[in-house]
């Protein structure tokens, strides 16, 4: 059975096909069946697959399907490879993303372009899965690139509002920034190492490349712009929150719960090049840091419920860049996957409260929604608590132990830890506030909109809503991964850390509570101060990033394209041209149409000739 | 028998061209236009049989032959034309018919 892991993108790949084929001439419910139910196949294959390799007791598993290219010594080929991270990855991305294919075919039930959406949708978890299961870093990149394009097809969607197109070219020049800096670092493995089959790779670079060496920095430092760029981490984090353009199940599937979460796994996978330079996974952690931070005082001003959760994906990958810049790489994966799980449950919850009150974003327009919209409040309150960290919820038991990592961390771990808790609180002031401001309180519009739920997005918010709680009680079989030294410390962390690091995130849930529950403090008082005004401002603009790029890099680019507009370079191509041209209209004189001056021409050339030949 | 010098036949060779040429390029009737063509064809002709009977070879007959084939040939195509010319566009004007200008 395990020979047939190549299923797991076949399926989607073949959805994908048929959905294309047919142009969109499907009637809704074939679309339906064959967009959700080629997932579902995989999800089907993929948990036989993972009860198999568990049973099995292996670490890992490699098949070669074929070879795709051969070229010397270098012959990457279609193999997949099956570890304990590759598994979580896979049944993440399979089990999530039927789940949210369901909701989808509620949620687009009105959409003209029903088929073209579970196409792209498709073949946006063939490439993932495509990536998480790769054997070679090329194969690894051609999913790499494919969520790339189906995350840009899905943002801009919606084609018709020229806003959503603006915001896919965004999300795709941005990651592509990324991108280009890690297909440098592939070049730079290849040539060096002179593999990318990964497994390879890291063993030689392992046994080529003594820590610290300056190729280990710079091919990690490459990768990790290629994973900061998808994962949304300073300095290239400014297209996510836009890319919430897209419909909202796709900001639940790719900008949440899966592709966002491809550079996690990349570091993941080639930790062990990080480790050999300690400077940039030291910098992968204080990314991680300061990204969270940052996003986290942006969610709390807020006011469009997907923005909010969008800054809050950036905030909680940065956790995971946290994690995986202090070792603590399970704990990383281990949050990654429960991110994917109460993310994807606020995402499509946001998504019910957006379809049932008729597009309605700005949470200041709803309140007191809590009993027009139950399942969507379920959803939301659940998903709050497991994202703010609450005891016993999922996200409690990931955040903890990257924050456990980080403390058991020498040097700057306490600082990293610090930051982190911090962040913790603003979690769970900007997840309480959303929940407060939308579900309590006085229904300031919207009074009379029924909730949007069918039985296709009902079934998937309440099995999104156990994983949340009970997610953090899976055991993710990574060990074998991770621990090739064999060597692990027992946790030994005073009981004080813990109850910090249970109390705060409380804390930031009961300051969100005074504020925007009881009224206790009110938020006119705190603005009235010009200060606080700016520092608003600024956060809301995602301090200022957009506005600095748009000056650093969008406009003198503009500039140069507005000099350049009519094409300096191609001048001399054009002169060629207009030379030709004229020359033609000077000969094209010469031909009348009338017999005799042809016949005189005829008459003088033979002449001349003659002449010439008798002279000469 | 005295032969006629060999300048002589030239001569009338290359008048008879030179009047078929100015035939070619004066006329405006198409008809005359083809008998003018007809003429310089049957100059060069007889420039061959001069050539031919000064140097004692039958190559020049023969050539004469050719034209003489050529021309009938040619006559018949473009005496074809000229019915179809004038079908069409009623007229033999050659000036009339100057639309291929560039």
């Amino acid at each position: 059975m395990l020979d047939l892991i190549w299923l797991l993108p076949t399926f989607p790949l073949l959805g994908f096909l048929s959905l294309v084929l047919t142009s969109g001439n499907l009637p809704k419910k074939a679309v339906a069946v064959i967009g959700a139910g080629s997932i579902g196949m995989s999800f089907l294959v993929a948990a036989i697959i993972a009860a198999q390799f568990i049973a099995s007791g292996d670490d890992y598993f490699v098949i070669e399907v074929w070879t795709w290219m051969s070229v010397g010594e270098f012959s990457p080929g279609f193999a997949f490879y099956l570890d304990g991270l590759s598994l979580v990855m896979m049944l993440i991305i399979s089990g999530v993303g039927f789940l949210i294919h369901l909701y989808s075919t509620g949620f687009m039930l009105d959409d003209p372009s029903y088929s073209r959406f579970f196409s792209y949708m498709n073949l946006f978890v063939a490439s993932m899965l495509m990536l998480v299961l790769a054997d070679n870093l090329v194969l690894l990149y051609l999913g790499w690139e494919g969520v790339g394009l189906c995350s840009y097809l899905l943002i801009g969607f919606w084609y018709e509002n020229p806003a959503n197109g603006y915001a896919a070219r965004k999300a795709f020049i941005t990651t592509r920034v990324g991108d280009t800096s890690m297909a440098i670092g592939l070049f730079l493995l290849f040539t060096q190492l002179g593999t990318l089959n990964i497994q390879d790779m890291l063993h030689a670079a392992e046994t080529q490349w003594p820590v610290g060496s300056g190729l280990a920095v710079a091919a990690s430092l490459l990768l990790l712009g290629g994973a900061v760029g998808k994962s949304a981490q300073l300095p290239l984090q400014t297209w996510l929150p836009d890319a919430m353009a897209g419909p909202t199940p796709i900001s639940a599937l790719i900008h949440a719960a899966t592709m966002v979460t491809a550079g996690v796994y990349l570091i993941a996978r080639t930790h062990i090049l990080f480790e050999l330079a300690p400077n940039v996974q030291l910098l992968v952690a204080w990314i991680g840091l300061i990204t969270l931070l940052m996003a986290g005082f942006t969610a709390m001003t807020q006011h469009d419920i997907k923005r909010i959760l969008a800054y809050s994906t950036v905030s909680q990958i940065g956790y995971m860049f946290l994690g995986l810049g202090v070792g603590a790489y399970s704990a990383s994966v281990f949050h990654l996957m429960t991110h994917a799980f109460f993310k994807a449950l606020l995402f499509l919850g946001a998504g019910t409260v957006i379809l049932s009150l008729h597009h309605e974003h700005d949470i200041f327009k709803m309140g007191g929604k809590r009993k027009q919209l139950p399942i969507a409040f379920a959803s939301f309150l659940i998903g709050s608590l497991a994202l703010a960290a609450f005891p016993f919820t999922s996200g409690y038991f990931s955040k903890d132990e990257i924050l456990i990592g980080a403390l058991e961390m020498d040097g700057p771990g306490i600082w990293l830890w610090a930051g982190g808790v911090l962040g913790a609180f603003f979690t769970g002031i900007y997840s309480f506030r959303l929940v407060f401001v939308v579900f309590f309180g006085e229904s300031k519009a919207h009074h009379d909109e029924k909730e949007v739920a069918g039985f296709s997005m009902a079934t998937p918010l309440i099995i999104l809503m156990v994983l949340a709680l009970f997610g953090g009680l899976i055991s993710i079989p990574v060990d074998s991964v991770f621990n090739h030294g064999g060597e692990h410390e027992e946790h030994h962390i005073s009981a004080l850390m813990h109850g910090i690091m249970i109390v705060v995130p409380l804390l930031g849930i009961g300051v969100s509570y005074l504020f925007y529950m009881s009224k206790t403090f009110s938020i006119e008082n705190l603005m009235s101060s010009s200060l606080a005004k700016s520092l608003h401002k600024f956060w809301f603009s995602g301090w200022g990033m957009d506005a600095l790029y748009q000056f650093l890099f969008v406009n003198p680019f503009l500039f140069l394209a507005r000099i350049n507009k009519n094409d300096l370079i191609d001048s001399f191509y054009s002169g060629i041209v207009a030379l030709t041209r004229t020359a033609n209209g000077l000969v094209a004189r010469a031909q009348t149409g009338q017999l005799r001056w042809y016949v005189m021409t005829v008459i003088g050339g033979v002449v001349l000739i003659v002449c010439l030949g008798v002279l000469l | 028998m005295a032969s006629i010098p060999v300048e002589h036949g030239l001569i009338l060779a290359a008048l008879l061209f030179a009047l078929g040429l100015i035939g070619v390029l004066t006329r405006r009737n198409i008809v005359f236009v083809l008998m003018s063509l007809e003429v310089m064809l049957n100059a060069s002709g007889l420039a061959f049989i001069v050539a031919a009977s000064r140097w004692g070879h039958a190559e020049g007959q023969v050539m004469f032959l050719m034209i003489l084939t050529l021309a009938a040939a040619e006559v018949a195509v473009g005496l074809g034309l000229i019915i179809q010319m004038y079908r069409r566009f009623h007229t033999v004007d050659i000036n009339v018919l100057s639309q291929m200008k560039g």
